[in-house]
């Protein structure tokens, strides 16, 4: 008996419609309203400009530690802004961009970056989760949203973010799994910035793309120039639109490039040359995006002082906000307060509200216990 | 009152949350078709259907994680784990998300799941199969943790964990599917999570046990009744949030304890509720608390070593006796 070829040969396709030179495929180029147009372009400076400010924030102790985004504004804008607010968005830890569209407003992030609790709340009909730290483990409940909406009747489509990295995790693979074969209408956008840490692609996956690993969970994979917004926007409306249909799961891998820093807590000079960075700053997402609008003619003058504006006032509501109540701590261990808790909650407040305890040095300090002495209640 | 099995009352507890409320799905390994590994959920693919009997593909942490995407948008999963040992796969999912998710969020998504599935020794399961896999759960704040003994708390505290709004670790046990007893048929029975109870009144010794070691020490208790040693067990089938008030009104009535465990003693439920006692009743006691517990080493496969392992009936019998200074040489 001969090898027979089970299923045609796949292929990925590779989309890119503005490329770094300014170069622009007419024909693939996405309709989208000078509005559109305009707004993405003001926030994905936003998202430079607030990232800018957060590494000196985090640099002056003003807020803790935070992974921020440059370079990767097109891959986060491109396919956030494709969701009704109805949809789901599920972040990893680096979508800052991505959150504040979808109306987390600026001070509640920098909140959250501050340590505060109420950071991480979304308003109460806000469609997102909220950031996850351990790798991959958002992308099983993406699914688990994407099935709760089917089982409700819902037409709503999750997005979910991860990194390249998140790709060597289980989850990432359970997740994609349950995705192909339950059909849910999941769009998982692969942010490939190139590093996981110290690690480059290239140790994480011995796969071409990316994007090819969704063929193997049965549904479309398309890797894009995730510097071009336009491919990012063109690609995710499909998926989007291809999801809310009926059609299943996507994975757009977005190949792009953090600029900067892991977290501020890291220094790549440690493990990439001065040259890879340079090289990838030349494709600089904001860079051909501004002369994409320059071309039409819809730069606004003065956008940058405007924006620069909201932040300065978003950082004035978060520097005004008080302190946070040290027993909050308590308010959502548990859906209720069960008795253990709220005993310790008692304590807390308490020991918060007693005076300062005696020192040592005090007139009449205490005598040592005796070995041998016990008082006893019974 | 209706006689059915611990299994009967598991599966009629679905059945039930699933008939009040519609949101209650479940989900895992062998649920449909199958029927479950263990049979708990016979019958519920024919009258649920397939979107709320979901058979999945083998991966815990997948489902366990889908389990809680769905649990934050106000569904009400109960995940089946073929078995606990195997909830190990998906132990970031519980711990760091199920228990996480509505501190994080500041309330916004809080998180009704119920994992359940048998765990704890059985018979001749071996090292990777045979653990008692509560102690993994209750050190994290933000689960509950529930060891139903007996068909009626079974039935009463699947249902409370269904309603309650919290994830909920609800370890079950093979070697008790098959036990019988009386179970209420009220659709409206649950036995309210952190209520414990006393199985024997008893005026000598407390002794704390659930799921099989109840049952060896109320033997145990037997034994001793008949040297005129009066032993009250206390069975707190909710571990976390634990009725101490009821375990320290026992011992201040007895003045000595004996806690019994399955799994391995160290940083055990025996040492939490032992340090329980000593912070709590120090001055009630009249011996040093006593715990007995497995040995600390893996579960052997062969009959003979499993039980050598396990706390018997002797060890649990000396240690009240130890607690009661009644060794036989006054000492
Ligand atoms: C489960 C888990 N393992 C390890 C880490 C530590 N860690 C944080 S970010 C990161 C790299 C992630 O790389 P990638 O998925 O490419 O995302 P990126 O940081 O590049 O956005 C690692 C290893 C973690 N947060 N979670
Ligand atoms: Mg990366």
């Amino acid at each position: 008996m001969p090898r027979t070829p089970l299923e045609p040969r796949f292929t990925i396709e590779h989309l890119s419609i503005l490329d770094s030179d300014g170069n622009l495929d007419t024909a693939l180029e996405p309709d989208l309203p000078a509005d559109e147009l305009k707004r993405l372009y003001r926030a994905m400076l936003l998202g430079r400009r607030l990232d800018e400010r957060m590494v000196r924030l985090q640099r002056q102790g003003r807020i803790g530690t935070f992974a921020p985004i440059k370079g990767q504004e097109a891959s986060q804008l491109g396919s956030v802004s494709t969701l009704r607010p109805t949809d789901w968005m599920v972040p990893s830890f680096r979508e800052t961009a991505a959150m504040i569209w979808r109306g987390w407003p600026i001070d509640k992030l920098l909140l959250f970056f501050a340590g505060f609790l109420e950071g991480g709340q979304p308003a109460p009909a806000q469609h997102d989760l909220g950031i996850t730290i351990p790798v991959a483990t958002q992308l099983p409940h993406a699914v688990g949203l994407a099935y709760a909406a089917q089982y409700r009747g819902e037409d709503a489509v999750v997005m979910a973010f991860f990194g390249d990295g998140a790709t060597s995790e289980g989850d990432f693979h359970e997740a994609a799994n349950f995705a192909g074969v339950w059909h849910v209408p999941v769009v998982f956008v692969c942010q490939n910035n190139q590093w996981a840490i110290s690690v480059p692609l290239k140790k994480q996956t011995h796969s071409r793309t990316i994007a090819q690993k969704a063929l193997a969970y049965g549904f479309p994979g398309i890797q894009v120039d995730g510097n071009d917004v336009l491919a990012v926007h063109a690609a995710s409306r499909e998926a989007v639109e291809r999801a809310r249909a009926g059609g299943g799961p996507t994975l757009i891998e977005c190949v792009t490039y953090r600029l900067g820093v892991h977290t501020t807590a890291d220094d790549p000079t440690k493990y990439r040359t001065d040259e890879e960075v340079a090289e990838w700053a030349r494709k600089d997402p904001l860079t051909r995006f501004t002369e994409y609008l320059r071309k039409k003619n819809l730069l606004e003058d003065g956008l940058e002082a405007q924006v620069d504006a909201e932040i300065a006032e978003a950082i004035r509501r978060f520097e005004a906000t008080p302190p946070p109540d040290p027993l909050a701590i308590f308010a959502h261990a548990y859906a209720e307060l069960p008795p253990d808790v709220a005993a310790q909650r008692r304590e807390l407040a308490e020991r918060l509200q007693a005076p300062p305890p005696r020192r040592a040095d005090e007139e009449h300090p205490p005598a040592p216990p005796m070995r041998g002495q016990r008082m006893t209640r019974r | 009152m209706a006689v059915m099995t611990y299994r009967e009352a598991l599966n009629l507890a679905l059945r039930e949350e699933m008939h009040r409320d519609p949101r209650v799905f479940v989900i895992g390994e062998e649920v449909g078709l199958y029927q479950g590994a263990y049979k708990v959920t016979q019958g519920l693919l024919e009258e649920f259907g397939p979107e709320r009997i979901v058979d999945t593909p083998i991966a815990e942490s997948g489902f366990t994680g889908i389990g809680i995407g769905a649990a934050m948008v106000g569904l009400r999963p109960v995940v089946e784990m073929m078995t606990f040992n195997f909830a190990l796969l998906a132990l970031d999912q519980i711990v760091n998300s199920a228990a996480k998710m509505n501190y994080m969020s500041g309330g916004q998504y809080n998180i009704p799941i119920v994992i359940r599935g048998p765990g704890g020794p059985a018979a001749q399961l071996a090292a990777q199969h045979s653990q008692s896999m509560e102690t993994y759960f209750y050190h994290v704040p933000g689960l509950k943790v529930v060891r139903p003994s007996t068909p009626a708390d079974a039935k009463g505290l699947l249902k409370a964990a269904i309603r309650d709004d919290n994830p909920v670790i609800f370890i079950e046990s093979e070697t008790l599917y098959a036990l019988k007893g009386e179970v209420p048929d009220d659709p409206d029975f649950v036995i309210p999570l952190g209520q414990g109870i006393v199985r024997r009144e008893g005026t000598d010794v407390t002794v704390v046990a659930y799921m099989g070691m109840l049952y060896r020490a109320l033997e145990a208790a037997e034994e001793l009744a008949v040297e005129g040693i009066s032993v009250e067990i206390v069975d707190p089938r909710t571990l976390r949030p634990m009725d101490t008030e009821l375990i320290l009104a026992s011992v201040r009535k007895t003045h000595r304890a004996v806690v019994v465990e399955a799994g391995a003693g160290f940083a055990g439920m025996g040492s939490e509720i032992a340090a329980c006692i000593t912070e709590q009743g120090f001055d009630e006691l009249d011996a040093p608390v006593e715990r007995v517990t497995g040995e600390s080493a893996p579960m052997p496969y062969a009959r003979n070593l499993e039980k050598a392992k396990t706390p018997s009936k002797e060890k649990i019998v000396a240690a009240i006796r130890r607690v009661c200074y009644a060794n036989g040489n006054g000492s």
